[in-house]
């Protein structure tokens, strides 16, 4: 070739490829944002996600009261006078609400007015005065200014949920109650406070009344059970596969067992646990240790991978030294292999029960959608748990159960937040490189 | 709680045994460890094992065993005309004993005896368990203390007793296997004779409902599973038609363009996607996007249902992005740098690059990747059963209402179950032909994703 | 912009050249001509820079984190560090083929046509057909794979994959090709046609070639430079690097007594 034909290629290359480059460069930048975008796309659904659960939900965590001057009437408590605690304990107290809110509001209301007045306090200030008389019996007698909880329907209105008219969406109360409520705001009587009751209180079909304590104690209930079986069949069987186990047919199919069943959908370990737990061995329904039975099968496999990740990342050197000092073979992994190991195994374990803190569907099946309001007492007693009130409250009609449905979202929430961050730090502080 | 108490008592004898037994032993050799066989604590461990084992064994036997027995007693102490009546009859006869037990009273008389009768049953039982339990205990530890004695090859034992529960506790997930596949073929069976399985697998319509009446046959219902396949299937659909291309686009952004800073921030948001609970994205479902797509489509004129598969499918898609991006990033940067550097070397652009020369070389792990993502789709429940609905509609309008395989076993379970109608026994049938379709797609996938990395490695 | 050198006259011309990785530099102060139309040969001990002063030429640098370079480093006299240069026009003008072969996992035809392909050099399908067998015949492969273009190329042999992907390289019709170890990975029958193939490239194409084997060098080289530790200790026509050298250091290494 002539230095001249050579010229000539060069010159054609150079000129083909500047042809092209613009339109290149724009296919280029166009990728690239195309990329970008589906990563802001994807973290932006995280971030509404989020900021819609949290603002509908913080207001769950905060509580209408209305401020009345109740007398406890001995006429009306305890009219044979006999201070006998198991009559104080039946008797009318939502009389006192009642009378104490016409003397304030309407005192010369008809049956109609003091049926719309009730409607303003919650079902519950009944049982808030019997726990007081009960406390401090000196009462008996006396007036006092008492807080009272409001009912659903004026918190919804005190904190603005519901516009302020009447038959406006969503908006249950008459002319005559939004003018009691101006009323009690002029006074001073209505305040916001923190809503201790959803902190303690089981289920209520009153949105007001409801609480989450009894699906958190189902929930621990549930995951002590889980982790109680999970955890050491979970790193004996980790253990097994990867120290001791021949490689041979039958681990083989151990393996695919397990890369298998952490893919079964959970609610098939809900079937399972309602043919056999429930339909073969008769254990109670709702119950937190039938719960944590069935959630122990479904986070089994991610503990047993888990658990073989941290053991395959002891260097073999170590299991080498001390088999070399005449160490038998389950005192290389009890005194070496499993201390070194155990961090990566706690990790994956969280992050297992962190799952099963989540988990819903299977627990449906085996009963665990029952209306239960007290708090459980042991893994056989009838309960909720979390996410499962979750879902009980997202399908109830009443306005006010929103905001509550996502304040235990909030708290459900926080729980995996809590348990990742111990799991990352037991990774950042035990984290060793070989 | 008794049982806890049990567990701890049987826990302290053990613990008690392992001293006596180390201590013996050291005493039989005046404190020289070098005249035993083994060391002292493998003595301790030996008699241990001994006190512990057995009742541990009994106590275990005891809590699975136990409802079953104290049922089948109660039952025979019932009135005969009550023993005589069906066996769902029987189960929630049961159920209300239970209840009257745990303090909520019964009206009926019978069962308010019954209820005593099993509150007795339960104590007499649990006390005859745990003397039984405690005795074992002690003879288990005093026999083994008996025949300590400095020659005895106690490592060996102890470890071979720790090896039998490594291979027992390895064959848990074996277990748990053949119990979903014989407790899901088990009652499918049963279905199948009330209802042919032709019917079942062509049958155009779905309407369980009409069976829940006990004189009704199981054919009065109608048990076509077409509609909820083609349900899920839709739902399925949409959901990967979100996830793949954000998950995918998502993953290439991350693994070839963002800068270190950027990924290191990006990845542990995706996972904290993909840790929330689906009942989470339910709840979203309905109460802010199910919503907007209806105010959405009242805008363009289009009618969409209050429950609709876009909105259950929308969301879904959500919870696959990570799921999507996390399993294509492993492959994308599995793909050897020396065939990036080829292409460049040539003068090719990045983006071409990625679409020509590494997207093919890793078509297969995302292929893969999406499979899984499909069956994670078609096994998933809390979004559906909360956003799509219930109505089991023939349609592939994504705006109407439809529901899904899982949604109905769902539903069909929740509340009282009898379990001779079919309507429990349909759940049953359904949950085989899940267990069988993620099955097969799970395997599927893990082989090519398997093969994909063996290539590279 | 492209006006071709006569043979011997400076092709590539690096002055002061320093290249940083993070805090650690690789090259310090390199000053090195490349003459066109001829094969230049970097030899030097693992470590010493070379490869990294070969991925500066078509700036394959530019993809690591944290590489910075300095002072100058001039193609035709342009710098190529230079803001108006374009990598991709660059890398169309200055070929690579890598230590390892890399073909990609397509047909031999795709492999081959893959540059003429995103650079638009063919107008049809007869003209593409016409670039990928000529490419192709230069690397001395046509005769071997001309009945099954459409086989992937991975399902060659590893001397003729290292064909194929300089084949790929010469069908952009670049103007210098650079070679990274490309034989080390081969056998040496292999490694005898892919040298003879270089000799034979010569004639159209400057080639630079990092090698890690002296006799490679003195083979295929018409000038040889010798790194050492980041800098280059010697460069001169190859017979004169190793008959009769300049340095100490030179003469240790191609004597064998370090590298």
């Amino acid at each position: 070739m002539t230095d001249m034909a050579r010229t000539n290629t060069a010159a054609r290359t150079a000129q083909s490829v500047s042809a092209r480059l613009g339109r290149r460069y724009a296919a280029e930048r166009t990728f690239r944002l195309l990329g970008l975008g589906a990563l802001l796309i994807s973290l932006g659904f995280l971030v509404i996600l989020l900021s819609s659960i949290f603002a509908k939900g913080w207001t769950g965590f905060i509580q209408t009261q209305v401020a009345l001057e109740i007398t406890f009437d001995t006429q009306v408590i305890d009219p044979e006078g006999s201070r006998d605690p198991a009559a104080l304990d039946t008797a009318d107290y939502a009389a006192l609400v009642r009378s104490a809110l016409s003397l304030r509001l309407a005192p010369e209301a008809d049956r109609g007015a003091r049926r719309e007045l009730t409607a303003l306090i919650s079902t519950g200030a009944a049982n808030q005065l019997r726990h007081m008389l009960a406390a401090e019996p000196d009462l008996m007698g006396t007036t006092h200014t008492v807080w009272l909880t409001a009912s659903d329907k004026l918190d919804m209105v005190i904190k603005g949920q519901v516009p302020r008219q009447v038959g406006a969406e969503g908006n249950t109360l008459s002319d005559r109650q939004l003018g009691w409520v101006s009323a009690l705001e002029t006074g001073g009587n209505i305040r916001k406070a923190f809503n201790t009751t959803f902190f303690t209180a089981g289920d209520s079909r009153e949105p007001e009344q409801a609480g989450i304590w009894g699906a958190v104690v189902g929930s621990f209930f549930s995951l002590a059970v889980t982790l109680l079986v999970s955890f050491p069949l979970g790193v004996a069987t980790a253990v097994y596969l990867e120290e001791f186990a021949p490689t041979n047919r039958w681990t083989n199919l151990i393996e695919v067992n397990i890369n298998n069943l952490a893919a079964v959908p959970s609610v098939v370990f809900g079937l399972l646990g309602l043919a056999v737990f429930l339909n073969l061995f008769h254990m109670p329904r709702s119950a937190p240790l039938v719960g944590g039975l069935v959630l122990a099968l479904i986070c089994l496999p991610t503990i047993i991978i888990a658990g073989r990740a941290a053991l395959k990342a002891v260097p073999p050197s170590i299991r080498q030294a001390a088999a070399g000092l005449g160490a038998s073979r389950l005192q290389v992994v009890v005194h070496h292999v499993l201390p070194l190991s155990m961090p990566g195994m706690l990790t994956g374990t969280i992050l297992g029960m962190a799952r099963a803190l989540g988990e819903t569907a299977p627990l449906l099946m085996i009963g665990m959608v029952a209306f239960i309001v007290d708090i459980p007492k042991g893994p056989l007693d009838p309960a909720a748990v979390l996410p499962v009130q979750v879902y009980l409250w997202a399908g109830s009609s009443e306005r006010a159960f929103v905001e509550k449905t996502s304040a235990a979202i909030i708290v459900l929430l926080l729980f995996l937040v809590a348990m990742n961050m111990v799991a990352i730090m037991l990774r950042k502080k035990f984290e060793r490189r070989w | 709680m008794q049982t806890l108490i049990l567990a701890g008592a049987l826990l302290l004898m053990m613990s008690f045994a392992y001293r006596f037994g180390r201590n013996r032993v050291l005493a039989q050799v005046d404190g020289r460890p070098d005249a035993l066989h083994s060391l002292p604590g493998y003595y301790g461990w030996w008699v241990a094992l001994w006190c512990g084992l057995p009742a541990f064994g009994l106590l275990t036997l005891w809590l699975m065993a136990e409802p079953s027995l104290i049922r089948a007693l109660v039952i025979g102490s019932l009135p005969s005309e009550m023993q005589a009546l069906s066996d769902d009859q029987i189960a929630v006869l049961i159920n209300e004993v239970r209840n009257a037990v745990l303090g909520h009273a019964t009206a009926n008389p019978a069962l308010a005896m019954a209820a005593e009768h099993y509150t007795h049953l339960t104590r007499v039982g649990f006390a005859a368990m745990a003397a039984v339990a405690l005795a074992l205990a002690l003879g288990g530890g005093l026999y083994a203390y008996g025949r300590l004695e400095p020659q005895l090859r106690a490592r060996p034992r102890v470890e071979a007793t720790v090896k039998v529960f490594l291979v027992a506790s390895s064959t848990a997930a074996i277990f748990t296997t053949i119990g979903i596949v014989l407790s899901l073929l088990f009652e499918a069976l049963r279905f199948f004779q009330m209802v042919p399985i032709t019917d079942f697998l062509f049958g155009l319509g779905w309407s369980p409902q009409m069976s829940i009446r006990a004189d009704q046959t199981g054919s009065s219902g109608a048990f076509g599973m077409v509609p909820l396949f083609t349900g899920t299937l839709l739902v399925s659909v949409v959901a990967m038609v979100v996830a793949a291309p954000l998950g995918l686009l998502a993953a290439i952004y991350m693994s070839e363009y963002a800068q270190p800073k950027v990924r290191a921030m990006a990845k542990p948001l995706l996972e904290i996607l993909a840790g929330i609970p689906t009942v989470v994205f339910g709840f979203f479902a309905v109460i802010t996007v199910a919503p907007m797509i209806r105010s959405l489509g009242e805008v363009f004129g289009l009618t969409v249902a209050a429950e609709s598969a876009l909105a259950a499918g929308l969301v879904m898609g959500i919870t696959l992005i990570p799921l999507i991006s996390s399993l294509s990033d492993d492959v994308i940067t599995a793909v050897p740098q020396s065939l990036r550097e080829g292409a460049f070397g040539l003068g090719a652009t990045r983006s071409e690059t990625i679409i020509q020369v590494v997207l093919p070389a890793a078509l297969p792990g995302i292929v893969g990747g999406i499979l899984l993502a499909v069956s994670r789709a078609i096994g998933e429940t809390m979004i559906v059963v909360m956003a799509a609905g219930l109505s089991a509609k023939l349609t592939f309008n994504p705006l109407e209402a439809v529901t899904t395989v899982t949604v109905q076993i769902v539903t069909l379970l929740i509340g009282d179950t009898e379990f001779d109608s079919p309507k429990t026994l349909a759940a049953f049938a359904l949950g085989l032909v899940l267990f069988g379709i993620t099955l097969g797609l799970n395997v599927v996938a893990l082989h090519i994703v398997q093969k994909y990395r063996e290539k590279y490695d | 912009m492209t006006h071709f050198l006569p043979e011997g006259t400076v092709k590539i011309a690096a002055q002061n050249l320093g290249v940083f990785y993070g805090e650690k530099q690789a090259l310090h102060a390199i000053n090195l001509d490349i003459r066109a139309g001829e094969v230049t040969a970097l030899i030097g001990p693992s470590g010493c820079g070379k490869s990294t002063f070969l991925r500066c030429i078509n700036r394959m640098n530019d993809m690591v984190d944290g590489a910075r370079v300095e002072g100058s480093l001039t193609l035709d006299g342009n710098d190529i560090y230079d803001r108006g240069i374009d990598v991709v026009q660059l890398r169309a003008r200055v070929g690579m083929v890598f230590q390892k072969p890399n073909p990609f996992p397509k047909s031999i035809y795709d492999n081959v046509a893959y540059g003429p392909r995103i650079h638009g050099m063919a107008k049809d399908q007869t003209e593409l057909d016409e670039i990928v067998m000529n490419s192709l015949e230069k690397a001395g492969l046509l005769g071997e794979v001309e009945d099954r273009l459409s086989e992937s190329g991975t399902s060659l042999s590893g001397g003729q994959q290292q064909r194929l992907c300089i084949a790929r390289a010469i069908a952009v019709s670049p103007e210098i090709i650079l070679m990274d170890e490309p034989c080390s990975a081969l056998d040496p029958i292999a490694t005898a046609k892919v040298e003879e193939l270089i000799d034979e490239l010569r004639e159209n194409f400057t080639i630079v070639i990092v090698t890690h084997s002296m006799q490679q060098a003195a083979r295929v080289s018409q000038r040889t430079a010798f790194f050492h530790l980041g800098k280059v200790v010697e460069m001169g026509d190859t017979e004169q690097i190793f008959t009769n050298p300049q340095h100490t250091l030179t003469q240790g290494y191609i004597t064998g007594r370090f590298g």
